[in-house]
């Protein structure tokens, strides 16, 4: 019975972290790409050679982004076994 | 000929020739269920075969030789369009998750169709399904196979029809004899040679260009609109570039190429471990690969055809055998692509198809024979449509990536989540889904701003909601799904 699987408490939980990071990355990625991208290019300031705006947006958001996957798979998502329970796998 | 960048490809190919050869003997040893075996590798890949033939199967030739070509033309706004890539590399495994994996090994699901026959319980759905992944991922196929052989040609100089033969035979001969797994391991060796790739062709391309400072001063005094986020003529504007995020990004859970990965893997940790590869591997890859298209532009100004300009500044600041291993990296890309597009396409004609409603009492043997044999008439087939190709499969091969995503997102990811999703419902949404994307895309050029495939999304989800509501099926037993 699919309400009593406790393994699918699991995997709602980790698709809605799924559509949190999507959220999180997508506001990162739109605020610094056309917040500080939107200034006539002679205002841009820089970073590592790059324009802040691309550097933020784009480098910085990777970066961002990746360390945000590694600690919440490491500290919110949980194993569980695969197989269907009732009877031994093929 | 250039034999320096020659025979770097050449071992290549031989390599992956020798994992065709190995998978082919794990299949021949496996005590698994065959069609389980060829179409999905014994539901066993690791987290990092799985994280790279995700990236692989979807890194194609458009976006590793047609992606540096257009940041080019229109500098930094196309490297941040690529960046909407990143999400897919968590997202998409972490949406279906573990429920899709769990529910296709109940089951007993090999392919996207068969889970949507089993979810639904409809015969209509699964015969949509099949025709849809038939009709659209053979074109999109073919088009990355004149990809693959025009790589070939420009490179080594090699006529194209010659080029293709080549080509075709190397892809066909791993995949014919080694299925799926041989598919993923593959997909692994190239996902690991873009990976490296693209970074010492970075290096090399800022080295060559002065620094990094240098180059964007080059781009600045050329074009300024360069580096910024709107593109050489001001012309990207931030509602069309964000749909991307729809286009390469979220709606990629919708892609049976990449669904059928999901239930690939062997265990949660495998999962897990994938995540984290994945996406630290396609951000890098993207970023990296994007960002070459730009740097090249003050390095080496004026090249007219965009697909070019990954080769020639190959060849312009690298020595001629490492460039010869970089651009490997784009024939890996492609071989990666291809091989994973015909494998589906084959599972389609002989599971989906054959073994499901025209023989079912099937004997391994046959369903072996069949499986070779179809996978190896749809390759040549594939090869004679790329030698001269029609029009009609250039024009199927448009909607194929935002046309499978509007066909296939909400019946399975509103099927996995929503019990109340029934077959009505997912019938009209993939009607609505196709049919609303072929419109859109033909009479409205991007409505309201926004990329072709915005809209239809929107629509097949409206659909199959609210067809869903209004109706109710009744499930045979045993059910999988019980209602209240």
């Amino acid at each position: 019975m699919e309400k009593h699987d406790e393994r699918f408490k699991v995997a709602n939980r980790e698709a809605l972290i799924g559509v949190g990071l999507a959220l999180i990355n997508f506001l990162w990625w739109f605020g610094f790409a056309y917040g500080l991208g939107s200034k006539p290019p002679e205002e841009y300031s820089y970073i590592f050679g790059l324009p802040a705006w691309f550097f933020m947006s784009c480098v910085g958001g990777f970066i961002l982004m990746s360390v945000l996957v590694i600690f919440v798979v490491n500290v919110y998502f949980t194993d569980v076994p695969l197989e269907a329970k009732d009877e031994d796998t093929e | 000929m250039n034999w320096a960048v020659i025979i770097p490809l050449l071992l290549f190919i031989i390599l992956i020739f020798i994992i065709g050869f190995w998978a082919n003997r794990s299949i021949r040893l496996s005590k698994k269920d065959f069609m389980q075996e060829y179409f999905l590798g014994g539901r066993e890949l690791g987290g990092f075969i799985l994280a790279m033939t995700m990236m692989a199967t979807y890194g194609s030739a458009s976006s590793f030789i047609g992606g540096p070509g257009v940041a080019y033309t229109e500098g930094l706004a196309w490297v941040l369009l690529a960046m909407t890539q990143v999400v897919t590399g968590y997202f998409v495994l972490m949406v279906l998750g573990k429920k899709f994996a769990i529910k296709a090994r109940e089951y007993k699901a090999v392919t996207l169709t068969d889970y949507l026959r089993t979810r639904y319980q409809s015969h209509v759905v699964a015969l949509l399904a099949a025709v849809s992944i038939i009709i659209f991922l053979f074109s999109a196929m073919a088009a990355q196979w004149v990809g693959g052989a025009r790589l070939i040609e420009t490179v080594t100089g090699i006529p194209y029809t010659s080029a293709l033969f080549i080509f075709a035979a190397s892809v066909l001969i791993y995949v014919i004899i080694g299925g799926f797994r041989a598919v993923a391991l593959t997909d692994a060796v190239q996902g690991s040679v873009m990976f490296v790739g693209t970074l010492i062709l970075l290096i090399a391309t800022v080295i060559a260009g002065g620094g990094v400072e240098e180059i964007m001063q080059g781009l600045t005094r050329e074009n300024p609109n360069l580096i910024t986020p709107f593109g050489a003529d001001l012309t990207l504007t931030p509602a069309y570039v964000s749909s991307f995020w729809i286009l390469v990004g979220v709606a990629v859970v919708g892609l049976p190429q990449v669904t059928l990965r999901a239930m690939s893997y062997k265990t949660s940790k495998a999962m897990h471990r994938a995540i984290i590869i994945g996406t630290v591997v396609v951000g890098f890859v993207m970023l990296n690969m994007h960002l070459i298209g730009v740097f090249a532009r003050p390095i080496l100004p004026g090249i007219e055809v965009g697909d070019k300009v990954m080769p020639l500044i190959a060849l312009e600041v690298l020595p001629g055998w490492v460039a010869g291993l970089v651009l490997a990296a784009p024939m890996a890309a492609i071989m990666s692509t291809v091989d994973s597009l015909l494998l589906l396409v084959s599972s389609a004609f002989v599971k989906d198809i054959y073994v499901t409603y025209l023989k079912p009492d099937a004997s391994e043997r046959r369903v072996k024979g069949m499986s070779f044999g179809v996978t190896g008439v749809l390759g040549i087939f594939v090869f004679l449509m790329a030698l001269q190709p029609p029009d009609l499969l250039i024009w199927l091969n448009l909607f194929a990536f935002g046309g499978l995503e509007a066909t296939f997102i909400w019946p399975v990811v509103l099927g996995l989540y929503w019990q109340k999703g029934n077959k009505y419902g997912a019938i009209s949404s993939m009607l609505t889904g196709i049919l609303s994307y072929v419109i859109v895309d033909q009479f409205f050029n991007q409505p309201l701003g926004v990329h072709s495939v915005v809209l239809p999304v929107l629509f097949s989800f409206i659909v199959y909601v609210l067809v869903s509501a209004g109706t109710t099926q009744n499930y045979t037993a045993p059910v999988t799904n019980p209602t209240r």
